[in-house]
């Protein structure tokens, strides 16, 4: 593997997720929530509301953000941060798309059990 | 070493103590008594919810989330039968005995009960807490009440109980209503207000006794001889301080338990707020200084000075609907002088108390808008010979200023009051104001102005138009959600009107300023569209709630629920083996039998639901739509297949209705039943539709709820076949689906469009009848269809991870 480049794992299709929609993605140190908006851009967060630990991934998507299931916090996919009168951050991975693919950073995601 | 700090009492004046000690990061270990089984709720806004304007969830100031995320120990429905300060324990009523290293007394005060003969009757209550409150709500037309007391508290029963048509009688034994906040002139407009409202008003009443019959209360005695008949008397005539647990313990007590000015009592590690103390021989019952009193308790819990001073006092308040404020000592006098503005046509009264050229008490009814101004010169002493000719036209007229309603509040000094309940003044709220909140719910959200009462609200928009300028536009009636200024009625009009038939059209000719909305109405808009052009227009599952969705209920942990539908409530053991094989094969945690005749599989994971779909489909059981806004059940009884007392077929009825209504959306769940009989064993009178058999035919009823609020269905028509039982419930059921706005259920949409017009329509007029089940059958031939079906053959690979990576990551 070239290990000076970032390294991109190939996670599924953009078609697998719905636009304004998201899909889970297990890893061993638990779920990432992989967001598509309607514009095409995808995300990837932790897929825990820092509330109640709501999964993020069956929330409504609108605009860049998604707003939780279980007690409505909004939260903005850029930056992971709780938006409105909440407080809170979701850790967020580095996503993007390429041919039609969702890249996931390898990187990052192994990095979760070390945080 | 974690200390452990007991609370006795979930009140207002604790529960604010515990957010502010939360805030200073304490780490106590914190367990909270509660005779009430819940914990604490705003009880300044009963009143709203006896009157029906809000429900008791809205009034909740902390959750279970709450208690939870600040590990709070909760003990609700449980008293603390005594304290052994020696041992520092306290004794549960189950006999717990709890070790604390403080404890913080908040008992409150127990509502007056005048002891006159038959006072303790079965229907003699008091106004204090939510049960009191349930009791009066459960009373509507051709119920009698009696209320003795004319404060604050009565009044607000008695206009509470008005307002849902209930006969009722204040009895006071004062020369005029609210002696205490009132003159005698402001007592009289308040007076005539109420009468207008239907409410009879005795004056200086004394009451003799209360007559009862077979245990319950019949009438109220007055001394002069007069029997005022009622069903239920309310005692609205003080409260005293609970001291008894502080008093047994033997801590120091007054009318209630001494305090000193950093809220301890004789014991240091024994402290005490709200109504229960007594502070330099005053009592408490307004909110303000009781959170004044639970910032200081929580200073000295964590081992900070700060001192309890009691402020000058006034009192805003809002009964039945009419502004009254007073405040300051507004007693006639040697030396003292008045000046008063009256305006009888607008039912304004205003009147100023002076003394040396200072103004020393104040009473406004009718307009109170400028009490901020006037509290201020009380509060400062300010010398008004200057303005002394105008004064009373409050700070507008002063100083040649443009009389402009809101220069008033523009003339208020940073330091005046606006919310008296949470003390933020004006300064506070301009400063949220310019740290970026631009409306009334963001500044509620950044300091907690008007969040109580709410009687300031007007005046915090006042501070908001003056401090943003033209930047603020006064809002209306509420819009669906901040994405657009429409409200939900405008916007139903609209998509019918120009035939908006997509999202994308509604986000465009509406100017919605969101990209594409948000999670308060896409659900809403999803809906209205759906209901309004079933062909045109296609379902967006991504606008829908999760439970939608993914059909099946989301639980707190991210499990769901899986409900099959069981027709009419009816079963047989094939469905039951496969439910039963279901639940083993899929390690269901939980099996419960539901309030709507079918049974409730909880704890399935979101992988598992198309497989268990696809097992429970093999058995011929599909989509209960437990998770819907849409029909959930039909109830029914037996009738007269089995039962000796049923007159017509109500277990069939319901079969068909819920064959003919399963699938469809609507604007809020929709639950029905059919009782074979007036014994109503289907409980169908509390439905939102209900159809009661009897011989000649089936009554229909609808607009029933059994939720927060109880209603019974209001009658809608009388038939005699099932044909046209079924005919007028589809046609009910689309006019909802028609009209209604998202989320409300049908007894609020038909309060607002009146039974008449409901009536004309589904009931008179039967071409729009024919047209109404017509509109309904054709959306069911789109969308009655099992969804579960169709998801387990179709999108089973949806409910799985997109991918999985724990492999890899191992490596």
């Amino acid at each position: 593997m070239n290990a000076q480049a970032t390294e991109w794992i190939d996670i599924a299709s953009l078609e697998d997720i719905p636009a304004r929609g998201a899909r889970m993605v297990k890893t061993r140190e638990g779920c990432v929530a992989v967001f598509r908006t309607a514009a095409d851009e995808v995300f990837a967060l932790d897929n825990a509301c820092p509330h109640k630990k709501g999964p993020l991934a069956e929330g409504i998507v609108h605009g860049a953000s998604v707003t939780c299931p279980l007690h409505n916090w909004v939260i903005s996919l850029e930056t992971g941060e709780v938006q409105g009168p909440d407080d809170g951050q979701v850790a967020t991975y580095p996503a993007r798309v390429e041919n039609g693919r969702i890249l996931l950073d390898a990187a990052f995601l192994a990095s979760r059990s070390a945080a | 070493m974690v200390e452990k700090l007991i609370v006795i009492g979930a009140g207002m004046a604790t529960g604010r103590a515990l957010e502010q000690l939360f805030k200073a990061g304490s780490d106590y270990e914190v367990t909270l008594f509660n005779a009430e089984p819940r914990g604490n709720y705003d009880r300044i806004m009963l009143s709203p919810v006896l009157a029906g304007d809000k429900t008791y969830e809205e009034i909740v100031i902390h959750d279970s989330a709450w208690y939870e995320e600040h590990g709070v120990t909760c003990r609700f429905g449980e008293k603390v039968v005594s304290v052994d300060r020696e041992a520092k324990t306290v004794t549960a009523e189950n006999g717990d005995v709890l070790k604390y290293d403080k404890l913080l007394l908040g008992t409150g005060s127990n509502p007056f009960m005048i002891p006159l003969p038959g006072h303790d009757l079965e229907g003699v209550i008091t106004y204090r807490d939510l049960e009191d409150t349930q009791r009066m709500m459960s009373l509507g037309e051709g119920n009698k009440v009696v209320v003795i007391g004319g404060g604050l508290l009565g009044l607000e029963a008695a206009a509470g109980m008005a307002a849902r048509g209930v006969d009722v009688t204040v009895v006071h034994i004062m020369g005029h209503l609210m002696e205490r906040q009132l003159d005698e002139a402001a007592g009289y407009l308040l007076r005539k207000a109420l009468v207008d409202k239907g409410i009879t008003v005795l004056c200086q009443a004394n009451s003799k006794e209360i007559l009862g019959q077979d245990g319950h209360v019949k009438a109220l005695l007055l001394d002069d001889g007069t029997e005022l008949p009622c069903d239920l008397l309310v005692m609205a005539v003080g409260i005293r301080p609970n001291v008894a647990l502080a008093q047994e313990a033997g801590l120091a007590i007054g009318k209630g338990i001494h305090v000193d000015d950093q809220m301890m009592t004789s014991d240091a590690d024994i402290l005490a707020v709200g109504e229960c103390v007594e502070h330099n021989g005053a009592l408490f019952g307004l909110v303000a200084p009781l959170y004044d009193q639970a910032k200081v308790v929580a200073k000295t819990l964590m081992g900070e000075e700060d001192t309890f001073v009691q402020k000058e006092l006034s009192t805003k308040l809002k009964v039945t609907g009419c502004d009254l404020f007073s405040a300051g000592d507004f007693a006639d006098g040697d030396g003292r002088e008045d000046i008063v503005f009256r305006d009888p046509a607008r039912g304004v009264y205003r009147r100023l108390v002076l003394e040396d050229n200072k103004v020393v008490g104040a009473v406004m009814y009718g307009d109170t808008a400028d009490s901020g101004w006037f509290f201020g010169l009380i509060r400062d002493k300010t010398d008004i010979s200057d303005m002394r000719e105008t004064v009373i036209f409050g700070p507008a007229y002063q100083g040649g200023a443009p009389l402009d309603p809101l220069a008033a509040v523009a003339a208020l000094p940073l330091d005046a009051e606006i919310c008296g309940c949470n003390g933020i003044c004006k300064g506070e709220i301009v400063e949220a104001i310019e740290a970026g909140a631009a409306d009334l719910g963001a500044v509620r959200a950044v300091t907690k102005a008007s969040g109580s009462c709410g009687t300031c609200t007007g005046l915090v928009e006042q501070v908001l138009a003056t401090t943003l300028g033209d930047a603020f536009v006064l809002p209306g009636v509420e819009s669906i959600c901040g994405c657009t200024d429409l409200t939900h009625e405008d916007l139903r009009r609209i998509i019918k009107s120009q035939e908006l038939k997509s999202m994308a059209a509604v986000w465009q000719e509406c100017g919605w300023k969101t990209v594409d909305g948000c999670a308060k109405c896409r659900p809403a808009l999803n809906f209205y569209l759906l209901a309004d052009w079933p062909v045109d227009y296609l379902d967006d599952p991504q606008s829908r709630f999760i439970n939608e969705r993914k059909h099946a209920n989301i639980q707190k942990d991210g499990t769901f629920s899986v409900v099959p539908r069981m027709w009419g409530g009816i079963t047989n053991a094939g469905e039951l083996r496969a439910i039963a094989d279901a639940a083993d094969k899929y390690n269901v945690p939980t099996v419960k039998v539901t309030g709507g005749q079918r049974i409730d599989l909880l704890g399935v994971k979101s992988e598992d639901l198309p497989a268990i779909w696809a097992d429970l489909n093999k058995a011929g059981l599909v989509s209960g739509h437990a998770y819907a806004k849409g029909l959930r059940t039909v109830k029914t009884c037996v009738g007269t297949d089995h039962c000796r007392f049923g007159t017509q077929d109500s277990t069939g009825l319901g079969v068909k209705l819920e064959k003919a209504l399963w699938g469809s959306w609507t604007p809020h769940k929709v639950k029905m039943a059919v009782s074979g009989c007036p014994r109503n064993c289907a409980e169908a009178t509390c439905k939102d539709v209900g159809i009661v058999c009897v011989d000649s035919g089936y009554q229909i009823g609808v607009g029933g709820a059994a939720g927060m609020d109880l209603k019974e269905i209001e009658p809608l028509a009388q038939v005699a076949t099932e044909e046209e039982a079924l005919e007028l419930t589809l046609a009910f059921v689309q006019l909802y689906r028609e009209h209604a706005k998202y989320l409300d259920r049908p007894y609020k949409f038909i309060a607002k469009v009146g039974m008449d017009w409901v009536k004309e329509r589904v009931v008179d007029d039967l071409a729009e009848r024919r047209a109404l089940v017509e509109r309904f059958r054709l959306s069911q031939s789109i969308y009655q269809k099992d969804p579960w079906a169709e998801h387990a053959k179709e999108k089973a690979e949806s409910y799985q991870p997109v991918a999985n990576l724990t492999l890899e990551a191992a490596e």
